[in-house]
């Protein structure tokens, strides 16, 4: 007889793990260190970077991402489960490889790659030195060969970012779509609207067209491109007057008030979204919440540090700290 | 049928159907208890397996990162596992009135109502277990979370465990008094 997998085991072990996720209260005590160095000893005494932790603050931060994909490895062998949340990085080593190829640079794979993603990106750097598509995903390889042509064409390399970042977000949507777990499809879908509103803006202002606009852009559940579009051309005030008539209408009033603070509620809508998972168990949502609520933890305290170090003001960082999900 | 079959070549054709229905009647009777008494142990059996294998999972998880919540953690488990008890119970009782451990083999009506009445454990075992299993895998994400909470995290599956007894009142008070 064969059993559906009911994630009961992974599910108690993460509900162990989120009494180890920072609080909104442990954000206030962060944000209130007088210090770079002080929050960095904030963040040891709760534990990060285990008991060697690194002394530098990125290596820390990248300790406790390791920690976490770690964590679900062991949880999930080889599991498909979780790769939406790694197509991202696939479509960055995808960008970082094709520019590297164009300009033929030298530089250090180390530097210009991310590990983590569904495929190593030594076989995606391969892939398109070899000029084999096969050894591709259809959609990546069919985005990498446009991008390819269009950058050996006009040298654009705005332009060959246009195109894999929309690459990167359909296949972003069409993975949570298609995901075994609906928080994925949540996660998909807050990124592309996300994305395709700083796009649709970031495209108006460098003076694009608004067919080229509309182009750039992703279809996503609640949005109308064209309307989209017409509301970029006409400024921030316009697409926030927009999205207010949208299912995102909560992101309206940050968008008004600026662009980090849009990005900062998009994070906390994603955040409020997923926050159900807290209390199901038997699911693999719960799972997915966590690395979702860990990435945008370790997102808000590398802002923060980052922040200390430039020597801001706390009233400048509390704007771009993030709700808790826990 | 070995015995109508000696006493058809014996006594000849009509004899050995009159005789048919009462020899019929006889061991239906065992046949029905039994079934009873196997349904009672196999259905909340089952559903205790079931429903202490989901509490168990939990507590693993849980004490992958927490081993001092042993304790609590395996009442929490072993919460759905009375069920199975309980089915036992009856079980034991029904045998002991039927012939097998004791008392006499019922006739077929007898044996019917010893069907009838090892079904509600049988049954409210099989589901209350799983769901206190459940029940039991929720409180246990509690604990994890708060391990001050364990009167309460343990109060939540307990209640099920109400509608179980109820069954098990039904069940061993008619097998008690056919």
């Amino acid at each position: 007889m064969i059993m559906k997998k009911d994630y009961i085991f992974e599910d108690a072990r993460i509900r162990v793990m989120e009494t180890g996720l920072l609080t909104k209260a442990d954000f206030e005590q962060l944000l209130a260190e007088p210090s770079y160095a002080a929050a960095l000893n904030f963040l040891k005494d709760k534990g990060w970077g285990g008991p060697d932790a690194p002394k530098n603050a990125e290596a820390l931060l990248q300790a406790e991402e390791k920690a976490t994909w770690d964590l679900m490895e062991e949880l999930l062998p080889q599991s498909p489960l979780l790769n939406t949340l790694r197509l991202s990085r696939d479509y960055q080593n995808l960008k970082a490889a094709v520019k590297q190829i164009y300009t033929d640079s030298a530089l250090d794979a180390e530097r210009l790659f991310v590990e983590g993603g569904t495929i190593p990106s030594a076989k995606i750097r391969r892939a398109l030195e070899e000029q084999d598509p096969e050894q591709l995903p259809e959609e990546m390889a069919e985005a990498a060969a446009q991008a390819t042509e269009v950058l050996a064409r006009t040298g654009d390399g705005q332009l060959c970012d246009i195109i894999l970042d929309r690459a990167a977000l359909k296949a972003l949507l069409k993975a949570g779509k298609e995901a075994e777990d609906p928080v994925l499809n949540e996660y998909a879908q807050v990124t592309a609207v996300s994305a395709d509103i700083r796009c649709a803006l970031r495209a108006a202002r460098s003076g694009r067209d608004g067919e080229t606009i509309k182009e750039m852009l992703v279809e996503v559940p609640g949005l109308d491109l064209a309307d989209l579009t017409e509301a970029a051309l006409n400024g921030r005030q316009a697409v926030s007057d927009y999205l207010a008539l949208t299912p995102y209408a909560s992101l309206a009033p940050a968008l008004s008030q600026s662009m980090s603070a849009f990005e900062c509620a998009c994070d906390n809508l994603l955040i409020e979204r997923i926050r159900p998972q807290l209390y199901e168990s038997e699911k693999p949502g719960p799972l997915v919440a966590y690395v979702i609520a860990r990435e945008n933890e370790i997102k808000c305290v590398r802002l923060l540090l980052s922040g200390k170090l430039n020597g801001l003001p706390e009233n400048v960082l509390r704007e771009s700290l993030r709700n808790s999900y826990v | 049928m070995g015995n109508l079959l000696s006493l058809a070549l014996t006594t000849g054709a009509p004899a050995a159907a009159e005789a048919a229905p009462a020899l019929l009647n006889d061991q239906l009777g065992i046949v029905y208890a039994l079934l009873g008494v196997a349904l009672a142990t196999l259905l909340a059996g089952i559903g205790s397996a079931i429903g202490v294998g989901m509490g168990g999972r939990a507590a693993a998880g849980v004490l992958t990162e927490k081993p001092e919540l042993f304790a609590k953690v395996l009442i929490l488990q072993l919460l759905p596992g009375t069920q199975g008890i309980y089915g036992l119970l009856v079980a034991f009782v029904a045998l002991g009135k039927i012939g097998v451990l004791g008392g006499e083999a019922p006739d077929a009506r007898t044996g019917l109502l010893y069907l009838a009445a090892c079904l509600p454990i049988a049954f409210v075992g099989l589901l209350s277990a799983i769901h206190q299993g459940k029940t039991s895998v929720a409180s246990i994400g509690l604990l994890a979370k708060n391990p001050k909470t364990f009167g309460k995290a343990m109060l939540l599956p307990a209640m099920v465990e109400t509608y179980a007894i109820l069954a098990l009142l039904v069940s061993i008070l008619t097998v008690s008094n056919l």
